[in-house]
């Protein structure tokens, strides 16, 4: 009976196939891992958005939105048919083709990404070597759309945005891949749903998880971070600073292409959380063997919907980051850091006993971290602030 | 030939043409990753996965964005109006020399021409040979891209703020 529900949508999958002709099997098989992934993560995406509002309400200490439906929980859909039903403006000085064709881009590589995430045991929609590549690779679309809206809509503080943001993810990407080596070297494999299997082994009633690890805890908070900077989330929400240049690359979008814009980055901010959950945190597996009974995929979906609770949480926490402390934080701290750390799961990997490597693997990562903490923090002296071009 | 190369080949020489021909240089750059896209489907068809997903994140994810950045920051993007004459003088023996290098380049390449490899060879033997018999041109490829980067980083140093006039007499 746990089994079954465990495959419930494996077997059901098997089963819709089994009624079609059979030259229209491929094809059938295709379209039924694409439209789950189609109906799913969109859906989520408008329970994440009146969640979202709700959660910073209460952080702000206002009440979120509590009008439309039961407790505003029906106010995605009214969002919705508004931007639906807006009128869409594009500046006569626009790039028409570019304009109409950037929101497009941008949802389309958010969307790819899924293809390659293991959402449940024999639950990945698109199995192949190399597939963590595939993942990388599909996200670096997004930085050419973003590029796109901010160029076709002729205005300066698009443009502005769309430097900062194309910036800001070219600069956050090497961090995110790098504290991605680490896994892919001790588990061996590109195929997420290898590293989950790496990850699926319990020792005294706790399972392998990659953040049981000193590597794996300096990885995922790496990752954590570079993901927060590539899906533009806050405290990393520079390219769209209201107050700075109103709302960055997208500002002359409206109507239903802004609600694209809005879609992808949080289709995109689903994805990096679902590789996070496949690298660090075991993907569909439960923490301990006592749990092992609950289906797979509801350990996959809560492990996701807590990361993205905690994205809330530091949205409404933390305040924004200035440009130049951004790209410090991602040159000078990030990227030594996720060096240090493939260095340290090298040592995890060639030391042996348990304890013996937890002292020399934590050891290397607490120094690489200190010594960059001192090096960085020394010569800071606050001077009154000069002008170069201004008085 | 299988129906799928054509298709892939035809998107990648239009939009090599139209990276060419387009008026405005931005959408030249972008029909240029369109095309760096149509050449990673290619090695894709080929059953070279690893080597489509690497083309993909380098060069429409790096090399695009840096010609668009070149493009944005050093010029104005409309093309300027250049004498044609003296556009052809320069033009013609430039390309019958290079197009000249290159076939020469391509036809004295042997190609083991054949099916593509049923399976592909794994990743990881990717990652052993380039570690094992490939090491030497790696680790050249390794220290040119970190010169490169130190160069690039001293460039970016900020300028030494200006003396003050009458004091070092060093112009400005």
């Amino acid at each position: 009976m746990i089994e079954q529900l465990d495959q419930i949508f494996v077997i059901a999958k098997r089963e819709l196939i089994g009624r079609v002709p059979s030259e229209f099997q491929p094809i059938a098989s295709v379209l039924l891992s694409i439209l789950p992934l189609l109906a799913v993560f969109p859906g989520l995406f408008a329970l994440t958005t009146v969640l979202e509002r709700k959660g910073l309400g209460r952080i702000q200490n206002r009440y979120g939105p509590n009008r439309v439906g039961p407790c505003g929980m029906l106010q995605p859909v009214a969002d919705g048919l508004k931007t639906l039903f807006k009128e869409t403006i594009q500046p006569r000085a626009a790039d028409r083709v570019l304009f109409f064709l950037a929101p497009v881009f941008l949802v389309i590589p958010a969307l790819l990404a899924y293809s390659v995430i293991p959402f449940g045991r024999n639950m990945v929609p698109l199995d192949m070597e190399g597939a963590l590549l595939f993942f990388f690779a599909v996200g670096a679309g997004t930085e050419l759309a973003v590029f796109m809206a901010g160029w076709a809509s002729r205005n300066k503080y698009s443009l502005l945005g769309a430097m900062r943001a194309i910036a800001q993810m070219l600069s956050y990407e090497i961090p995110l891949i790098l504290s991605a080596v680490p896994v892919v070297m001790l588990s061996g494999t590109l195929s997420p749903a290898r590293i989950v299997d790496a990850q699926n082994i319990y020792t005294a009633g706790i399972a392998h998880w990659n953040v049981f690890t000193p590597w794996g805890i300096a990885g995922f908070v790496l990752f954590l971070i570079a993901a927060a900077a590539e899906s533009n989330r806050s405290p990393f929400d520079l390219p769209e600073g209201e107050s700075e240049i109103i709302a960055g690359y997208y500002i002359e979008y409206s109507g239903f292409k802004f609600a694209l814009f809005f879609l992808g980055e949080y289709l995109g901010l689903f994805a990096i959380c679902g590789l996070g959950i496949t690298l660090f945190l075991g993907g569909w597996t439960a923490p301990f063997s006592f749990l092992t009974w609950i289906p797979s995929w509801i350990w996959f979906f809560t492990k996701l919907f807590a990361l993205i609770c905690l994205f809330i949480w530091v949205r409404g926490t933390m305040p924004r980051v200035r440009m130049d402390q951004l790209m410090n934080f991602a040159w000078k701290f990030m990227l030594p850091l996720a060096l240090i750390n493939i260095v340290a799961a090298a040592a995890w990997r060639f030391t042996p006993m348990l304890g013996f490597k937890w002292l020399v693997s934590a050891t290397i990562i607490g120094a690489g971290y200190f010594a960059l903490g001192q090096g960085l923090t020394r010569k800071t002296q606050y001077t009154k602030r000069t002008y170069r071009f201004a008085t | 030939m299988p129906l799928s190369f054509y298709i892939l080949a035809s998107f990648t020489i239009i939009s090599a043409i139209a990276a060419m021909s387009l008026r405005n240089l931005v959408h030249c750059a972008l029909c240029l990753a369109l095309t760096f896209l149509g050449v990673a489907g290619l090695f894709l068809q080929l059953n070279a996965g690893f080597l489509a997903f690497a083309q993909i994140l380098v060069y429409v994810g790096a090399v695009a964005i840096l010609i668009v950045f070149a493009i944005l920051l050093t010029r104005g993007t409309e093309q300027p109006q250049e004498k044609w004459a003296t556009g052809l003088l320069l033009s013609v023996p430039l390309t019958i020399i290079v197009a000249a290098i290159l076939l020469n380049a391509v036809f004295s390449t042997k190609l083991a021409v054949g099916a593509p490899a049923e399976n592909p060879p794994p990743v990881r033997d990717l990652g052993v040979a380039l570690l094992t018999s490939h090491v030497i041109p790696l680790e050249i490829i390794g220290l040119l891209l970190t010169v490169a980067l130190l160069g690039a980083v001293v460039l970016a140093l900020p300028e030494r703020a200006p003396e003050l006039e009458g004091q070092g007499g060093t112009s400005t």
